[in-house]
């Protein structure tokens, strides 16, 4: 049966590349339906289950709109974690559905508070870094570019132990979310195509029995050239 | 701001430092400027500036700019200080003011000619302010450093001082917004031939109204989110232009500027759109200081592109053209990509774009590849496309994804040996993009494809 994915807010959740990710997944699902969800559509979710929800990174005018348009959706979201779907989230997305973000103020934006997490914004102290942690038994590789740190405990739901790098913040080891197949996390950029074993994996979660990637030998390459130069800085 | 004891003392350590600098024949137009900041954080502040500042920001241009609106003030005989040699942040403007000030830290000159860098906005404005600033472009740049254009435009909206007047692209619906209590003036292009109804690129930055956000409808699209739009909702849109090029003349080589007075025309020196976004930039800020056109226009049409950012040679019946294409800055090298899949004849490209700090140091973020028109090298006149450096297999994947057929691409670790896998067979014109520090690189293939086209 073919597979549907829903990309929300595509128009504004897509600095760093990270779009690429879904282009990616029509290079190895071509078959698959992709709907590009607009922020004045309501999502293809609502009314109708999909077998991934992807979104990415985006401003911090924008999260704050997101929290907005996503909180009716809340308990349907909470339900689709609940029945297994899906769920791909990259960069600053993540941050949506913690408990709040916090401003150098101490001004605070309620989020969806799905998770145990919050988020303190330094807009003048950007974080950059390599990353390498593992998710199962595959080894993740990454990077980071982000205005936040995340703080609160993800012991229980996290996405991959780090090997390289921070997890949630620098005093972390624990990177990003997980919950069924909920998948949150600071990365940004194409960690598809960065991450072919990670793709494959992905791919089963929606239900492909053998799942094979684009230009796998190729991509394959890049990985482990990758790895083998973030094991040795 | 005044000047203290304390100032006096960095100032004349800084002097110091420069002298010492010169002698032992070291550059001193950054170590200065770094210890006087350094020592005394509001430095800026303190030091006297030039009645008249002329500063210049944006994402790109910013050099190309300042260096015509230099030539043009030396031509005709104005005295200014700048910072053409040095960095573009605080400690590099504290340099050249250092530079430019007697031993009571008061200014020599009237006039400064400032590059400035959008990131350093926080450092720089709330101690200098602009007469005028000209804003070039708001675009998606390094983004480690930059992250994303609304963190650059509210960081310019907080800091540029409210008097400082504006210059700014009209074209650039971002740069357009830009601080909107202070007096402005709008340059931009009128449509033309090549604008689209539709945007081709990944990138467009601004897509929503940004009073009601309500889905903008774009008159034109030139490239990215640069065009003119209007909301339909309410009455945002591009703003009137006080300086517009009307009409481009390709084969004359000439445009006409259109300003409330009169139309006047200019020699275009090259027929690249930026390059001529770079020249009305130009021209509107040496207008509003009161040049006229004649002493513009002579100046401006004997410019000269500098061979490290374009250089075009014919080696018998074949061209070869270099291109400045900055890496990690995903707008100027979709740009490049653009140049050349619009360039006449077949082509071979050789894509040079990795940062040559990152592949020593560390393992480059590639994010920035996927924000990049790789997909604009996917045509029938590009032959071949060759690729090299630290990220070949990272780009070898990423021309993949834009759908290019894996038999034209050539690429490997090493960047000079790639020459010998050019193909020239039925080429009329050969490329090397090239990042900003591969500039010896650059010169190494160049040189290696002249042998081989005259070997053929």
């Amino acid at each position: 049966m073919n597979k549907t994915i829903e990309i929300l807010f595509p128009e504004f959740c897509n600095l760093y590349g990270d779009i690429s990710n879904m282009k990616y997944l029509q290079k190895c699902i071509p078959e698959a339906n992709f709907i590009e969800t607009n922020f004045g559509e309501e999502p293809a979710f609502v009314k109708n289950d999909v077998d991934l929800i992807y979104m990415g990174p985006m401003t911090e005018k924008m999260q704050e709109k997101v929290i907005e348009k996503l909180k009716p959706y809340k308990q349907r979201i909470e339900e689709l974690i609940e029945k297994n779907t899906v769920f791909l989230i990259t960069g600053n997305a993540i941050e949506i559905f913690g408990k709040y973000i916090e401003n150098e103020d101490e001004s605070k934006i309620e989020a969806l508070g799905i998770f145990d997490i919050y988020s303190k914004r330094n807009m003048m102290k950007r974080h950059n870094s390599n990353f390498i942690g593992k998710y199962e038994n595959i080894e993740i590789v990454g990077f980071k570019s982000q205005f936040t740190q995340s703080y609160g405990n993800n012991e229980e739901n996290y996405f991959a132990k780090v090997e390289k790098g921070i997890g949630l913040n620098p005093e972390s080891i624990l990177e990003g979310i997980q919950k069924n197949n909920f998948i949150a996390t600071y990365l940004i950029g194409p960690i598809l195509i960065l991450n072919p074993e990670f793709t494959k994996k992905i791919l089963q979660k929606m239900g492909i029995e053998e799942p094979k990637v684009a230009f796998e030998q190729d991509v394959k390459n890049a990985y482990e050239q990758r790895l083998k130069e973030l094991k040795k800085l | 701001m005044k000047k203290n004891f304390k100032f006096y003392i960095v100032l004349y350590l800084a002097k110091l430092s420069r002298i010492a600098l010169k002698i032992i024949g070291r550059d001193a137009t950054y170590f200065p400027g770094k210890l006087a900041v350094t020592l005394c954080p509001d430095f800026l502040g303190r030091i006297d500036k030039p009645k008249t500042i002329i500063g210049v920001t944006g994402t790109n241009g910013k050099t190309t700019v300042c260096n015509m609106i230099e030539d043009c003030l030396k031509e005709n005989g104005y005295e200014f200080i700048d910072n053409h040699l040095g960095s573009n942040i605080n400690s590099g403007l504290a340099s050249t003011l250092i530079e430019g000030a007697n031993l009571l830290g008061k200014q020599k000159k009237d006039l400064a000619v400032f590059e400035i860098d959008e990131r350093s906005a926080v450092k720089i404005y709330p101690y200098i302010t602009p007469t005028y600033l000209v804003c070039t472009n708001l675009f998606r740049d390094s983004l480690k450093r930059n992250a994303h254009t609304e963190f650059i435009s509210n960081i310019l909206t907080n800091n540029i001082p409210k008097e400082t007047k504006l210059i700014l692209n009209g074209d650039d619906l971002i740069v357009s917004g830009l601080a909107p209590e202070n007096e402005r003036v709008y340059f931009g292009i009128d449509r033309l031939e090549t604008d689209l109804e539709k945007c081709e690129n990944i990138v467009r930055d601004i897509t929503v109204c940004p009073k009601c956000d309500t889905k903008l409808e774009y008159d034109f699209v030139r490239y990215n989110h640069v065009g003119r739009a209007h909301c339909p909702k309410c009455d945002f849109a591009s703003p009137k232009i006080n300086y517009e090029v009307t009409n481009i003349d390709f084969e004359k080589m000439k445009m006409w500027v259109k300003d409330e007075q009169k139309e006047e025309n200019y020699d275009i020196i090259n027929n690249n759109i930026i390059n001529i976004y770079n020249m009305l930039a130009t021209i509107a800020v040496l207008k509003e200081i009161g040049l006229t056109r004649n002493q513009i226009n002579s100046v401006l049409k004997n410019q000269k592109i500098v061979d490290t950012r374009y250089s075009k040679e014919k080696i018998k019946n074949i061209e070869i053209i270099t291109q400045l294409s900055k890496g990690m800055n995903p707008i100027a090298c979709s740009r490049a990509f653009d140049y050349v899949r619009k360039e006449e004849g077949n082509k071979a490209v050789f894509v040079l774009l990795d940062d040559l700090h990152e592949a020593a140091n560390s393992s480059e973020n590639i994010a920035w590849h996927y924000d990049t028109d790789y997909e604009f090298l996917n045509s029938e006149s590009i032959k071949q496309i060759l690729t090299a450096g630290a990220r070949y297999l990272d780009t070898y994947v990423r021309l993949q994804m834009a759908d290019i057929p894996k038999e034209k691409i050539v690429y490997g670790r090493d960047e000079i040996s790639l020459v010998d896998k050019l193909n020239l067979e039925g080429i009329d014109k050969v490329f090397i993009l090239h990042d900003l520090y591969s500039i010896d690189l650059k010169n190494q293939i160049k040189k290696k494809v002249e042998e081989k086209i005259l070997e053929k």
